[in-house]
């Protein structure tokens, strides 16, 4: 990673799902670079050998009961949808 | 008693008040309601309020008092909550127009424990917009004002909760803290604000930021009302694998038995440059007031310090890209009206849902963990957290708790740090590394700046310590008392 530090915007906002406007690039394309150069002081510690930490105090297998609980209501879980039918929720065609 | 009374008094007093039958829940209540509608205007702490439901329950809180039924010492008192934390049936728009419509179907767990304790739950308070940010200027509903300067940014991203206790709208408030949102806003507000060990709280019904990271806590005036809070809303919860099994011991009756002074460790890294004077000056003195007490005060070294800002930006951006996955225009938040196939409905109703700062993290986070990327941000940045934990571990070695500022400046101007984000980040310089060693730590006001601004000492506690945390702060405060002090928000 000797090179300055830089996004493809375009490419990182299809995998991030999320359409930008050109005004947005163009102000990201900046931002991001500079934090991207912010983020180069981590590549100078030697991190050789050390574990991971992705929680603080990791727990293992939490098991639950293996028994049957009440949950919503199919009426209550499509409450927020922006759309619905036949309780179902009501989206564009998938398959062709 | 007259309704100015009832507002300055904080919960503990609230609740000597009702048990003694001075006042009534619903006096209370409707005394905060006068407040809410005199100062609101001008802070706009709440996004949403349900005055009917709220007098309702103050109503309930009578009715069991009467019948000798009292559930206990919150019973009565007015909490509100940031609007990330699900109450049943009540909104939760988490400052995001991507879920201005929603309606939570099932109450958040620490919704359940102040129902439990008879809590009279109020109206939503305002964000940063998925908690991203340190000003609450990130929220798709405008801004909360600081009320010791109108012209300032309360912090955040709790700005909300903080400003509606430093304005007198609530006695007790939540907030959640990822990198220092409950005690950064604490801290610019002059009240106190307590983010727990990871795991205390159940995250369960809170909209989730960086689920690694996250923990609910109070805002109050004092430590003895921070720690009623904590107690009622602390302990493990089968609905949140991350819960820890760990007992919770009644904080509130631990403060009230003499703690012997202990010692206190200085971090040289977070004495540095880049600290206001005047936050030095007051840090400098509640150190004095430690000394006085006959605390022991060291010096210590966190050598990681400066990394723990870009660790936590990589971390953080990552978990909230996968995390904020789920508003996708499908289930529960609104669907953009130019969509015309699936990926549309994901990529427009998100380009259209969120806001700057949002889209900025989510792909910034999408990055970090993309192919040929992973290894170089978020592999590295997890190896260094482990670093930034195990020079926590040495330091408690030979210290009780860590002293520092809260926040390196009081309340910044509007628009001040908003189009930079490097220079944002850095406002959390000091709150930051807590969460990644998953450390309990609070903020309690320490004095105010000439010009009036409040400012705010940190202590940073071992894990699962909430009892020795709480009793240090407690020394202090019990004293000293800055957070009693209400800004003046007459015309």
């Amino acid at each position: 990673m000797s090179e300055e530090p830089s996004m493809d915007i375009d490419y990182v906002s299809n995998l991030a799902r999320i359409e930008l406007t050109q005004e947005e690039k163009d102000k990201f394309q900046g931002q991001l670079g500079d934090v991207l150069k912010y983020f180069e002081k981590l590549q100078d510690l030697d991190v050789e050998g050390v574990e991971p930490t992705a929680h603080a105090f990791p727990r293992f297998n939490v098991w639950d009961e293996d028994v049957s609980k009440e949950g919503f209501s199919s009426e209550k879980a499509l409450k927020n949808a922006p759309k619905s039918r036949n309780e179902q929720i009501v989206v564009p065609k998938v398959v062709e | 008693m007259d309704s100015n009374s009832l507002i300055s008094k904080t919960a503990t007093e609230l609740s000597g008040e009702l048990e003694a039958g001075n006042c009534k829940a619903v006096e209370i209540a409707q005394a905060y309601l006068e407040q809410i509608d005199r100062v609101d205007g001008k802070v706009h702490a709440f996004l949403h309020r349900d005055d009917d439901d709220f007098l309702a329950q103050a109503k309930d809180s009578d009715e069991r008092r009467e019948k000798g039924e009292t559930l206990g010492p919150l019973d009565g008192i007015p909490v509100c909550l940031k609007d990330v934390i699900s109450v049943e049936g009540q909104p939760l728009t988490a400052a995001s127009k991507i879920l201005q419509d929603y309606v939570s179907p099932y109450d958040a767990t620490v919704t359940r424990k102040l129902k439990a304790a008879g809590a009279v739950i109020g109206g939503r308070l305002n964000l940063d917009e998925f908690a991203m940010g340190s000003s609450t200027e990130n929220s798709a509903y405008g801004p909360t004002r600081n009320p010791w300067d109108l012209e300032r940014v309360p912090g955040g991203s709790s700005g909300g909760s903080s400003a509606a206790v430093a304005a007198r709208e609530a006695p007790l408030t939540l907030g959640s803290d990822t990198g220092g949102s409950i005690r950064q806003p604490a801290s610019l507000c002059g009240v106190v604000g307590m983010k727990p060990t990871y795991g205390m709280v159940s995250r369960y019904g809170l909209a989730a930021f960086a689920s690694s990271l996250d923990q609910i806590g109070p805002f109050s005036q004092t430590v003895e009302d921070t720690a009623l809070l904590l107690e009622t809303i602390s302990g493990h919860d089968p609905l949140d694998s991350t819960s820890y099994p760990t007992e919770v011991p009644s904080y509130s009756e631990v403060l009230k038995q003499k703690h012997e002074p202990c010692t206190l460790g200085l971090p040289k890294e977070f004495f540095g440059e880049g600290m206001d004077d005047e936050v030095r000056t007051a840090v400098e003195k509640a150190i004095e007031f430690y000394k006085g007490k006959g605390y022991e005060i060291v010096d210590l070294s966190l050598p990681t310090t400066d990394l723990s800002i870009p660790v936590y930006y990589v971390i953080a951006t990552a978990e909230a890209s996968s995390n904020l996955a789920r508003y996708d225009g499908i289930r529960y938040t609104s669907r953009s009206e130019r969509a015309e196939n699936a990926v549309d409905v994901y990529a427009k109703s998100r380009g259209e849902g969120f806001g700057e700062e949002v889209k900025r993290r989510c792909i910034l986070g999408a990055y970090g963990l993309s192919s040929g990327y992973y290894d170089a941000y978020y592999l590295r940045a997890q190896k260094t957290r482990t670093l930034i934990r195990q020079d926590f571990e040495r330091a408690f070695e030979k210290v009780d708790a860590i002293l520092t500022p809260t926040s390196p400046t009081p309340a910044f101007k509007f628009g001040a740090k908003s189009e930079d984000p490097i220079s944002m980040y850095l406002s959390d310089v000091y709150t930051i590394s807590t969460n990644l060693a998953g450390l309990p730590g609070l903020s309690v006001p320490c004095g105010f700046t000439q010009s009036g601004l409040p400012i705010g000492l940190q202590l940073i506690g071992k894990a699962f310590n909430e009892t020795t945390l709480l009793s240090i702060a407690h020394d202090f405060d019990r004293e000293l008392q800055f957070g009693r002090q209400a800004p003046n928000l007459e015309d």
